[in-house]
């Protein structure tokens, strides 16, 4: 039997592997789905990163600066309509990072959900419902953000929100109806008689790819929640200190006529904004890379590949996954050259789950084809 | 099903509908409306200042640092819930491969779970009393996921019992 052939056969019968990864079964649309939904938002990250984020973080610096000058040219006027500027590109940013973080959120979900498929007891065509639900939903709401700062208040009825963020309420509406659902189809297998209970190929896999990334991916988690702690810990409430001191010093500066200490206020607060994002991203990344190892390492026996080729993309994830909050952090540090390492890291995460989707994508062919589907 | 798998799977599936049920009320309810008036807030801050208003000025920026305060700490707790949730459910479908007897993975699993519910619920408690109290609930919290991380990590390690 070939390596291919031993990868496609693993765990349970072929019968029962088929049935379970029948095309447009709920797994299936949950698998490909999820894993569709976390690379468009790291796709969707990366370009946030590269082109919107720094020209954004200084175009903010730069309406910092006209407020500042206003208020020691003792021009109100002036100085609100640099906030209205500084609050539209908060929202830009806001948005872009709330859209990029709500769909990879969904696709580890919609991964989750996948797994539990066998254990949740309803008939298959109310499953499959319940899977495109949820695709719409996790779909609509970070397409709903993403245009909230474009659509704005226009037509809204409303006071405070705007259509775009209705349509994206309601598909996170939807996603948390599915998740209900499939939590009453859990209880209701576990309710259920013993004769009727399944067991899972994807959860009896033990290659040697399922256990680097499960214990790979629980190491991540681990060293982000530390760094988490310590950065709470140590530097949140004085960050949060610093951040008033120096707003109330470039307005107090400036008023006085002070100008070159109102303007270092204005850097100093550039830097601590810098420093607070850096570490909420490396800390943010590092458990979600650790989570997404995890989720990965149960679908090892879907992934269509050598198992030559299966352990060079979770040896290439499990990099980029260290590789991009390492250099994210050292951003303070190292600056541009820190930043384009951190790119390339995310990169590396990007290439190998698109390499796992392909294998994913090879074995719904071989299984269809054995088949007889067209 | 072992029960150190339930706690986690069952646990973990109510601690993130929970954080998304928080969050489409506090998206719907109170964002908006913070984000707006932090916004505003700090608008004024700098426009009294322009008007050599200094008294008023320093209120308002001290209206602005504490509505985001508070604003950081509700989506902290929102978001830490919906994560360790699902941390939670997927550690539970690789419990039985923690190296362990059942009565010790039990004891991870319940540091796991309890964890995950008390350290948000003290970030979020820091948004009504800014003393110590809170702060300790979170560090408590954050202690027993930890606790619970690591052991599950060597569990790992270790493989099957």
């Amino acid at each position: 039997m070939s390596t291919r052939e031993r990868a496609i056969g693993s765990g349970a019968s072929a019968a029962q592997t088929s049935e379970r990864f029948a095309p447009f079964s709920a797994r299936r649309i949950f698998v490909i789905g999820g894993v569709g939904l976390i690379l468009c938002g790291m796709i969707l990250g990366d370009i946030f990163a590269a082109f919107i984020l720094h020209p954004n973080a200084n175009r903010i610096g730069e309406n910092l600066l006209t407020a500042t000058r206003a208020v020691a040219s003792h021009d109100p006027q002036a100085a609100g309509a640099a906030f209205q500027n500084i609050g539209g590109l908060l929202e830009n940013r806001g948005t872009k990072v709330d859209a990029h973080s709500h769909m990879i959120g969904f696709g580890y979900i919609a991964l989750l959900a996948a797994l539990l498929q066998p254990y949740v007891a309803f008939p298959e065509s109310a499953k499959r419902f319940l899977a495109k639900l949820f695709l719409l939903g996790a779909i609509l709401l970070p397409v709903g953000v993403f245009l909230i700062h474009y659509v704005g208040m226009a037509g809204s009825p409303f006071a405070a929100i705007g259509w775009a963020s209705v349509f994206g309420d309601f598909g996170g509406f939807l996603v948390w109806v599915v998740c209900l659902c499939e939590l009453a189809g859990l209880t209701k297998y576990f309710r259920a008689r013993p004769a009727i209970r399944v067991s899972d190929e994807l959860l009896s896999h033990r290659s040697w790819a399922t256990r680097t990334l499960l214990s790979g991916g629980t190491l991540l988690v681990l060293i982000g929640f530390l760094h988490g702690s310590y950065y709470a810990g140590a530097h949140l409430f004085r960050y949060e200190a610093r951040d008033s001191e120096l707003l109330s010093a470039m307005t107090t500066q400036a008023a006085a006529g002070d100008s070159a200490a109102a303007l270092q206020a204005v850097a100093d607060y550039g830097q601590l904004q810098g420093a607070k994002a850096l570490n909420v991203a490396a800390h943010a990344h590092v458990i979600e890379f650790g989570v997404l190892a995890i989720l990965l390492a149960f679908f090892q026996p879907y992934v269509f590949l050598s198992e030559k080729w299966r352990r060079i993309w979770v040896v290439v994830l499990l990099i980029g996954s260290l590789a991009l909050p390492v250099f994210v952090l050292l951003e303070l540090q190292w600056d541009l050259l820190a930043g384009g390492l951190a790119d390339v890291g995310g990169l590396l995460v990007i290439i190998a789950l698109f390499a796992m989707l392909v294998g994913i994508w090879r074995y719904t062919g071989k299984l269809d084809s054995s088949a007889g589907v067209a | 099903m072992t029960f150190s798998r339930k706690l986690l799977i069952f646990g973990g599936l109510a601690l993130a509908i929970w954080g998304m049920g928080y969050g489409i009320w506090y998206a719907v309810f109170i964002e908006h409306q913070t984000l707006d008036g932090i916004g505003s807030a700090l608008a004024t801050g700098f426009m009294r200042a322009a008007e050599n208003r200094r008294v008023e000025s320093q209120a308002a920026l001290a209206d602005a640092a504490s509505r985001s305060f508070v604003y950081v700490r509700q989506v902290d707790a929102h978001g830490h819930w919906i994560g360790l949730g699902l941390l939670l459910v997927i550690l539970g479908i690789a419990f039985d491969r923690v190296g362990f007897g059942e009565r010790i993975r039990t004891y991870l699993a319940m540091a796991l779970l309890s964890g995950s519910v008390v350290f948000p619920l003290g970030v979020l408690l820091e948004t009504w009393n800014r003393g110590v109290g809170p702060q300790a609930v979170a560090i408590m919290g954050s202690a027993l996921v930890i606790l619970g991380l690591s052991g599950t990590a060597l569990g790992f390690a270790r493989g099957s019992s």
